[in-house]
Parts: structure tokens; C-alpha cells; sequence
């Protein structure tokens, strides 16, 4: 089970990984779209963690990317911008959609749920 | 003044917006005067001139046939009278044409001569002859006056040079009116001698009277002195002389207009009679005259002030209704633009309040998965675990930084309602969301406030921006008329209509009646001195009645207000546009 957090803020995306990883977790971050599919070459993902919106890129384009190399893969989004429903916009893929600051707990519920074990 | 106040136009009882960019378009006070100024300027000038014509039209018109008929009744008169004398002056002429001087002498034949005369004509009192010398030779009558010497007088000298003479009205020896004819007669031998009678004014009196005079119309003979000769019916007594100046000599029959001893204005219809000392005079007052022209008088002017009070009714009427709707239709103008600002300010304070919590969200979230992490390590290491108050620290700052996550998200939520779209909606949850903004202030003033939710109430559709900021309007009013200590009441429920209904009640300091019925108008406030624009109801009332819904207010000062939203579980379909 490997996770893969992206999130332009590296302040929260290294503290988030690291208190994944506390928990057991597979983790890795990337700060930019490029470093996240880097990291894609080298190991395969089941989740993906996408900040909504990244210098150069947002979010949704990079899960497109993401989702053409893993097509399994399964992704939650992370955004400062609105309230969970705010960016519905079509996209099924997205598990879910978490406004933040988010409780880490809330966090582990919603990666339990998009991949159905633990 | 309460009626006056509720007939009053509502661009008269409008307070006129002098200042700010959203000013009325016209004064429409002076719109209305001057509309109402011009109209009837154009519609009762015509009217009065037209009147004001025709009525002296008319008066002439009524005068100068009053006027006519006077100097016909009076022609007519004047010939009646000349043709009464000169006959009786052809009657004497015929006698001393067809008789002797000796026939005339003798008695009998002058009695029979006598009572021929009063059997044809009527009115001959008695029959004399006079010679030459002015004795009275013969006489048949009722007086001793055979001998009688008229040498000395006046009309023996006149009747001998004119060949006949006509006197005036004198009393004589019986007291009785009476004039006297005498013609004159010149025998074969150069000699002449005179017939001379006197008549009865009786049949003067009867020509005179039997005319038909309005009022107090008067007709009488006057001699050339001014001296009346026959009895009057409203003038002085006979043998007096008339108030009025003697008419001057025409050989028409004249009309004129003077003022009796009273001062009232009376027309004199004068004719001088032919061959006798005799004028005709009609009189008549001229208000009596002008009898009918008073009618008609009254008539017309009536006709004028019932048109001139219908013209002027339907012109206030008209005038009133398009100028007031013009202002309505300014005053939605004004409105609209106001809305539109508000609107804007309140999508430039969601824009500015969503930047706002992006920013922070950010930051927040560091300090959120920093705070964790310590939590974290000392959770997983043995040493601190235990240690109560390290733990309780990170709590309290992670439960801040959830609690600003709370108000952010919150700021998120205001910020994407000001689009209007159509939701499912929890009255509950919107009632909590509304609380949550005032829940700092509530606490501050010490205010209570109680929710009352119908479980029964079911999700239903509506516009969640409009729902919330109509509750904001509300409760912030009631919040702004409450005191410290205040009771704050809300209570949702599902009515028997199947409509959802929402009362607000506060013990705030309540509204009399008087700005009860205006607090729904733009621009009215109570609180303009803290910063009221006097919108916040107004809006809050269009967007009930965009949301298909009503509201009710009851207050009462001192007391409190309770308003009272009712809300269908569908909206119109109008409604999200």
C-alpha cells in the first residue's frame, strides 16, 4: 500500500508524509506535478493525495496525467478554496474532496474508504 | 390627518434623496403642480372664455329685446292716445262744419249734439258755445256756465290762432279729472266762434292701464312741465311732477335709461303725443326686466362651477395616478440600482472573505499537520505520552486551529451562496449557519437565544444565499433592538398548508404603528445614525418574494417584534435566475 501526497506547500505535505508514515503508511511527497510523476516512475501508487491548486498546474490535470500511467490508481483532493462539494465538477475519479485544514483522522477515514481495506 | 395621510399621493410623502449617486429623476412634486397648473390652464381658459362670452351675449341679448318690446308697448300707446284725441277733435270739427252758428244756440239742439257725442264716443262731460269775444253763449251740461266770460285765458287766445286746443288734465268744478277740447270755426261773415268739451281721463286711465307691464312697471302721461296727468300705479300722485328729467322733444318714441329717487336703475320709454301738451311715459325697473336674465344667470354660472369642479376633480385624478406612477416606477428604478450595489458589495465581501480564508486556510493547515506531528511523536514516544499537560497544549492548539477552520470554511460557504442556485436545504442547518455569525455578539450582550425545530420539517428546495441573508437581515435587526440581557425566539415548524414557517421573536424595544407600515420602504430606517441604510428589510422583502414566500411582522413598543416567514417546500420557477 503506497501513498503519494502532492501539494506545492512543502511545510505541510513533509509533515503530513511524516505523520502518515507514524501510522504505518507507504508514503511519499512531491511538491511540484514534475516530482510527482517522477516519483510515479519509480514506485506504483494506489492513492493519490492532489492539492487542488499548484503553481503551473492544477490538481484535476494532474490526476488526468497520473490516471493515463496508473489507471487503477485512486485519488482524494486537498484544497484551501472551499467547502467538500465546492469542486464537483464532473470528475468521478475523486474519492473525495477535503477542505483544509483536515483532521489527519478524517484523513485516514477518507484513504480507507477510497481503497476499501483496513 | 390619518385619512389624509392615506389618500396622500406617495411621491408627496416621499422625503426627497438630495445626496448620493442614486437620486430620484425629477422633483416630482413640482411635475405634478405644474401638470396640474397647465392642465387646467388649458382646459378652463377656453371654457371660462366661451362662458364669460356667451353670457354677455346672452344679457345683451335679453336687454335689447326687453328694451324693443318697450318702445313697441309704448309706440303702440302713443298712437292709441293720438288716435283718441284727434278723434274726438274731428268729432267737435265735423259738428261746427255741419251745424250753424244759430243750431249751435239753441239748447236743445246742443244737449242732443251732447248726448249723441257721449252715446258715440264716450267720455264728453258737456258742450259749449263761445262767440267771438270769449262769452260762452250757449251750454248744455251739467254746469251753470251759459255767459261764461274765457276772454282773459291762455287757451281762449291759442285756440283762435291754431284753429284747436287740447289742455291739460285739470280737477274743474266736480273734482274730477277731465280735460278740455276746443276747435275753432270761422263763419261766412269772417266772425269765428269756438266749440268747446270737456272729457272724462277715464279712458285715458284705461288705454294706460290695460298695458301690460311687468314687475312694477309703470305707464302715465306727463305735460311738457313734467306735471303727471293720469293716476300711476308706483309713481307719485297725480298733479305732482316726476323725479326724472322731462324727456326732451322727438317725434319718435324714445327709450332711456336713469335712476329712481332709490338709486336703482329703471328705463324711461318717453313718446311725445301729437298736437296735445301729452307725453307717454313707460317705466319700468330695470332688475325687474332682467327677471329672466337672472334665471338664466344662475344657470349658466351653476353650469360653469359644476364644470370647472368636474374638470378640476378629473385632472387632480389624472394627473395624481400617471405622476405617481412615474414616481413608483422611479422609485423600482432606484431600487434596482440599489439592490445591484448591494449586491455587488456583498459579492465583493464573498470574493474578498473567500481570498481571505484561501490564504489563511493555507497557513492553517501547517500549523495543523505541525501541531499533529508533535501530538504524534509524543503520542508514539512512552515519555510523554503520559504527560497531561504537553497533551493538552497541542490539543488546544489543534481544537484553535479547528475552530478557524470552522469560521474560514463558513467565510467559503457565504462567499459561493451569493450565486443563487437552488439546493436542498435544512431550515435547521441554515438557522445554526446564521447563529454561528452572531454567536460572538450573542455572548458579549448577554443575549439568549432559543431554537425551536420541528422534527417533522422535511429537506427542501431553495436558494440558500437568499434563505441565509434573509435570516441575517432578521435577526440582526432583532440583535440591533434588543438590550443587553435580551431574549431572542426561533421557531420553525411545518404549518397545515405544508408550508414551512419560520418566526423570529425578539423582547427588543418594538416598533409603533406608524413605522410598522413603512418598514418595508427603501431607504427607512430607524438606525441611520449607527450606520442603517435603510435597505436591510427591503431587500429582505424581495427576496422572500423571490423565494416565493411571505412575511408577517406583529410588534408592539416596548414590547417587542415578531416576524414571521412562510416558505413553500418548491419555489417558483422564476426563482434562481
Amino acid at each position: 500500500m503506497r501513498i503519494l501526497l502532492v501539494d506545492d506547500e512543502t511545510e505541510f505535505v513533509a509533515t503530513l508524509a511524516e505523520r502518515l508514515s507514524l501510522r504505518s503508511m507507504a508514503v511519499d511527497y512531491a511538491t511540484t506535478a514534475q516530482e510527482a510523476l517522477a516519483l510515479i516512475e519509480e514506485h506504483a501508487y494506489d492513492l493519490a493525495v492532489l492539492d487542488m491548486k499548484m503553481p503551473g498546474t492544477s490538481g484535476l490535470e494532474l490526476q488526468s496525467t497520473l490516471k493515463e500511467r496508473c489507471p487503477a490508481m485512486k485519488f482524494i483532493f486537498l484544497t484551501g478554496h472551499g467547502s467538500e462539494t465546492d469542486y464537483i465538477t464532473g470528475s468521478s475519479e475523486a474519492s473525495s474532496y477535503l477542505v483544509k485544514p483536515v483532521a489527519i483522522d478524517i484523513l485516514i477515514a477518507k484513504i480507507k474508504e477510497a481503497l476499501g481495506k483496513w | 390627518m390619518a385619512i389624509l395621510d392615506r389618500i396622500k399621493p406617495d411621491f408627496l410623502k416621499s422625503r426627497n434623496i438630495s445626496t448620493g449617486p442614486f437620486r430620484q429623476m425629477f422633483n416630482y412634486s413640482r411635475i405634478w403642480r405644474w401638470a396640474m397648473l397647465l392642465t387646467a390652464l388649458v382646459t378652463l381658459l377656453p371654457l371660462v372664455l366661451i362662458t364669460t362670452l356667451d353670457y354677455q351675449v346672452t344679457r345683451k341679448s335679453i336687454e335689447s329685446e326687453h328694451l324693443l318690446r318697450t318702445l313697441r308697448v309704448g309706440s303702440n300707446a302713443k298712437r292709441t292716445i293720438s288716435y283718441f284725441l284727434s278723434e274726438r277733435v274731428s268729432a267737435l270739427s265735423f259738428i261746427v262744419r255741419a251745424k250753424t252758428y244759430e243750431e249751435l244756440n239753441d239748447p236743445d239742439e246742443l244737449a242732443a249734439l251732447l248726448q249723441n257725442l257721449r252715446e258715440s264716443f264716450g267720455g264728453f262731460v258737456d258742450l259749449g258755445v263761445i262767440d267771438n269775444s270769449g262769452v260762452q253763449t250757449a251750454y248744455a251740461g251739467p254746469y251753470a256756465l251759459q255767459g261764461k266770460d274765457y276772454s282773459d285765458q291762455e287757451w281762449c287766445k291759442e285756440v283762435r290762432d291754431k284753429g284747436f286746443f287740447i289742455s291739460d288734465v285739470f280737477l274743474g268744478f266736480r273734482k274730477v279729472p277731465h280735460l278740455v277740447i276746443s276747435v275753432r270755426h270761422t263763419r261766412p261773415d269772417g266772425s269765428c266762434y269756438i266749440l268747446r268739451t270737456a272729457i272724462e281721463t277715464q279712458k285715458f286711465n284705461e288705454i294706460l292701464t290695460a298695458l301690460e307691464l311687468s314687475g312694477r312697471g309703470d305707464a302715465f302721461l306727463i305735460n311738457r312741465q313734467g306735471v303727471i296727468q293720469t293716476p300711476t300705479r308706483y309713481q307719485k300722485a297725480i298733479f305732482e311732477k316726476i323725479p326724472y328729467q322731462v324727456p326732451e322733444f322727438s317725434e319718435h318714441t324714445e327709450i332711456r335709461e336713469d335712476t329712481n329717487p332709490e338709486g336703482q336703475p329703471v328705463i324711461i320709454c318717453s313718446a311725445y303725443i301729437p298736437d296735445s301738451p301729452y307725453i307717454l311715459i313707460i317705466l319700468k325697473h330695470k332688475n325687474d326686466m332682467m327677471q329672466s336674465w337672472n334665471q338664466t344667470r344662475i344657470k349658466l354660472i351653476g353650469f360653469l362651477a359644476i364644470s370647472i369642479t368636474v374638470i378640476l376633480l378629473a385632472i387632480f385624478a389624472f394627473t395624481t395616478y400617471f405622476v405617481n406612477n412615474m414616481y413608483l416606477a422611479d422609485e423600482r428604478r432606484l431600487m434596482t440600482l440599489h439592490e445591484m450595489e448591494y449586491s455587488n458589495k456583498l459579492a465583493s465581501i464573498g470574493r474578498l472573505a473567500a481570498g481571505v480564508a484561501h490564504e489563511i486556510n493555507n497557513p492553517l493547515a501547517i500549523i495543523n499537520e505541525k501541531a499533529g506531528l508533535i501530538k504524534d511523536l509524543f503520542t508514539y514516544t512512552d515519555s510523554y505520552s503520559a504527560d497531561t499537560r504537553i497533551m493538552g497544549l497541542i490539543d488546544s492548539v489543534l481544537s484553535s486551529v479547528e475552530r478557524c477552520g470552522i469560521i474560514t470554511k463558513r467565510l467559503l460557504g457565504f462567499a459561493r451562496h451569493m450565486e443563487g442556485t437552488l439546493e436542498s436545504i435544512s431550515i435547521g442547518n441554515i438557522i445554526s449557519e446564521v447563529l454561528g455569525f452572531l454567536h460572538k455578539e450573542a455572548e458579549y450582550r448577554n443575549i439568549s437565544v432559543m431554537v425551536n425545530l420541528d422534527p417533522t420539517i422535511p429537506e427542501f428546495t431553495s436558494d440558500r444565499g437568499k434563505l441565509q441573508q434573509i435570516l441575517l437581515n432578521i435577526v440582526n435587526n432583532a440583535f440591533a433592538a434588543m438590550a443587553i440581557g435580551g431574549r431572542l425566539k426561533i421557531d420553525a415548524r411545518k404549518d397545515n398548508a405544508g408550508q414551512i414557517s419560520v418566526s423570529i421573536a425578539d423582547n427588543g424595544c418594538g416598533m409603533t404603528e406608524e413605522e410598522l407600515g413603512k418598514i418595508y420602504e427603501p431607504f427607512y430606517s430607524t438606525k441611520t445614525k449607527t450606520g442603517g441604510t435603510g435597505l436591510g428589510l427591503s431587500i429582505t422583502y424581495g427576496l422572500v418574494q423571490d423565494l416565493g414566500g411571505r412575511i408577517k411582522v406583529a410588534s408592539k413598543k416596548g414590547e417587542g417584534t415578531t416576524f414571521t416567514i412562510v416558505l413553500p417546500l418548491q419555489p417558483p420557477t422564476t426563482t434562481g435566475k
